[in-house]
């Protein structure tokens, strides 16, 4: 129960024809004890960027924190929505300068007019990587391989999604820091949507069995 | 050419493997080292009115209750209560702490304080200290916006949840939770949800024990339910009371020495 609190975690985020996916699993873990089953790993710094957080949670959490009112200053000050890049700065800045006290791994991932929608992964040194699709925390030694064969540029808003639950429950399936529900969000030119995807509604792999209806009475 | 040993398949049950390394090093005089519990169940619920704080009443130094009737559950705001665990100066310091910042700031914004206000206070005076500050916190109150309860960990880290438990009794009370929690209960059901919780805790945790105490808190107001729940009463006691052998002999003796003062003023007053 001392253990910090970390997110053992799998995080994606996707680039796709309109827009941007992001994706996280639900477990926060206090050394072998699951903290909370049903974190929101994806955290809003503007209306149109959105940040994917793992590694320690005090640290991304303080780091958001701080971005997100960065922002919203620069915001009022250029008097319009902020890009992802400089958004994705920010963070950066944070965890470059900071490198020795910090432990945590970002994407952050939204759309904006210049570049319509980006994707930054931010990993533990503060290295700035504009990349195609992005995955971090521990869950995502398993989806290289599964990412580089499934991901098309230019994808639809449908294909793109279910490529991003299929490939967080395949990490949830293979790591034991990673589970509960899927979150995702959809960024583009027209909003932003959120989505939730119960347990029982991932689906299942080799192996794996269906789940049955539980045995408490209530 | 050396003989190397075959690896058996572990059969199950305990390893002793290590058992006779450690009996050496004692003998060397190495010392074991000892357990050591922060003791503690807290838990919080969301309910359909409001928030209900629960927590046991036991205080450890080492194996000793230090303090069989402990309180547990802090002020923070009269809208918001602040559950602690963990080591019990660092805990009662930064709510008495926070509670005095929030109280400043409700005088400079003339409001009712906002459970997030406390929260953002809480998580930055703990981030900064990098968890040396062992303060694990149930935070829950009802404010303009609504009911809240948030787990507060001690490197800073927040979770906002309907229902949560800390301390080394938490996870027998969150067993209690997962069970029976439902959304939108009654007060009268969250009571005993609550005292379920705790109680698993209290009975299967030796860091935790006691008393429960709780503390219910809605739009209207809120209800601070001392010892709502007392299942160790002392059981050892003699109906009659105790009293010992009858008095042969008594002589008191003073032992301040009257002093006159001549000159100056006296230190204290007669």
């Amino acid at each position: 129960m001392d253990a910090p609190h970390s997110m053992g975690t799998t995080i994606i985020g996707m680039e796709y024809a309109e827009g941007v996916i992001l994706g996280a699993d639900s477990r926060t873990t206090t050394g072998l004890y699951v903290a909370n089953r049903a974190s929101d790993k994806i955290t809003q710094l503007t209306d149109n960027v959105y940040v994917c957080r793992s590694g320690s949670a005090a640290d991304s959490q303080v780091v958001s924190d701080y971005v997100r009112y960065f922002l919203n200053q620069h915001t009022i000050q250029i008097g319009k929505a902020a890009s992802v890049k400089t958004a994705a700065t920010l963070v950066r800045e944070l965890s470059y300068q900071n490198k020795s006290f910090l432990e945590t791994g970002l994407i952050v991932a939204g759309w904006d007019t210049h570049e319509g929608g980006s994707v930054y992964g931010v990993p533990l040194g503060g290295t700035m990587l504009r990349l195609p699709f992005a995955t971090g925390g521990s869950g995502c030694s398993y989806l290289y391989g599964f990412l580089d064969q499934a991901w098309q540029p230019n994808m639809s808003r449908e294909d793109a999604e279910k490529l991003v639950v299929k490939a967080i429950a395949l990490a949830i399936a293979r790591d034991g820091a990673s589970g509960g529900v899927v979150r995702t969000i959809n960024v583009n030119a027209y909003g932003v949507e959120r989505n939730f995807y119960a347990g029982d509604q991932l689906p299942l792999f080799y192996d794996e069995l269906a789940p049955r209806p539980t045995l408490i009475h209530f | 050419m050396t003989k190397t040993a075959i690896d058996l398949p572990p059969k199950g049950g305990f390893s002793f493997d290590l058992c006779r390394r450690n009996a050496f090093l004692e003998s060397q005089g190495a010392k074991m080292p000892k357990f050591r519990k922060t003791g503690t169940t807290i838990v919080g619920l969301v309910f359909k009115d409001g928030v209900i704080l629960g927590a046991d009443t036991r205080a450890t130094e080492g194996e000793i209750v230090c303090d069989k009737n402990c309180e547990k559950i802090h002020y923070l705001a009269p809208n918001i209560y602040c559950c602690g665990a963990g080591t019990a100066a660092d805990t009662e310091n930064v709510t008495d702490m926070v509670s005095s910042q929030l109280e400043l700031h409700r005088y400079a914004t003339s409001r009712e304080s906002r459970v997030v206000t406390a929260l953002t206070m809480l998580k930055s005076h703990l981030f900064g200290y990098q968890g040396q500050v062992s303060a694990a916190l149930v935070l829950g109150g009802v404010d303009v916006t609504g009911p809240h309860l948030h787990a507060v960990y001690p490197h800073g880290s927040t979770d906002t949840l309907p229902f949560a438990t800390m301390g080394s009794g938490s996870l027998a009370a969150m067993a209690v939770f997962e069970s029976r929690f439902k959304e939108g209960m009654t007060k009268e059901q969250g009571i005993e949800v609550v005292c379920a919780a705790i109680c698993a805790g209290i009975f299967n945790d030796l860091g935790s024990g006691s008393n429960v105490d709780l503390c219910v808190i809605t739009k209207g107001g809120k209800e601070y339910l001392r010892n709502y729940q007392q299942p160790n009463p002392r059981s050892y006691t003699h109906s009659k009371g105790y009293h010992f052998t009858t008095i042969l002999s008594s002589k008191i003796r003073s032992l301040r020495n009257h002093v006159r003062v001549v000159e100056g003023d006296a230190m204290e007053e007669e």
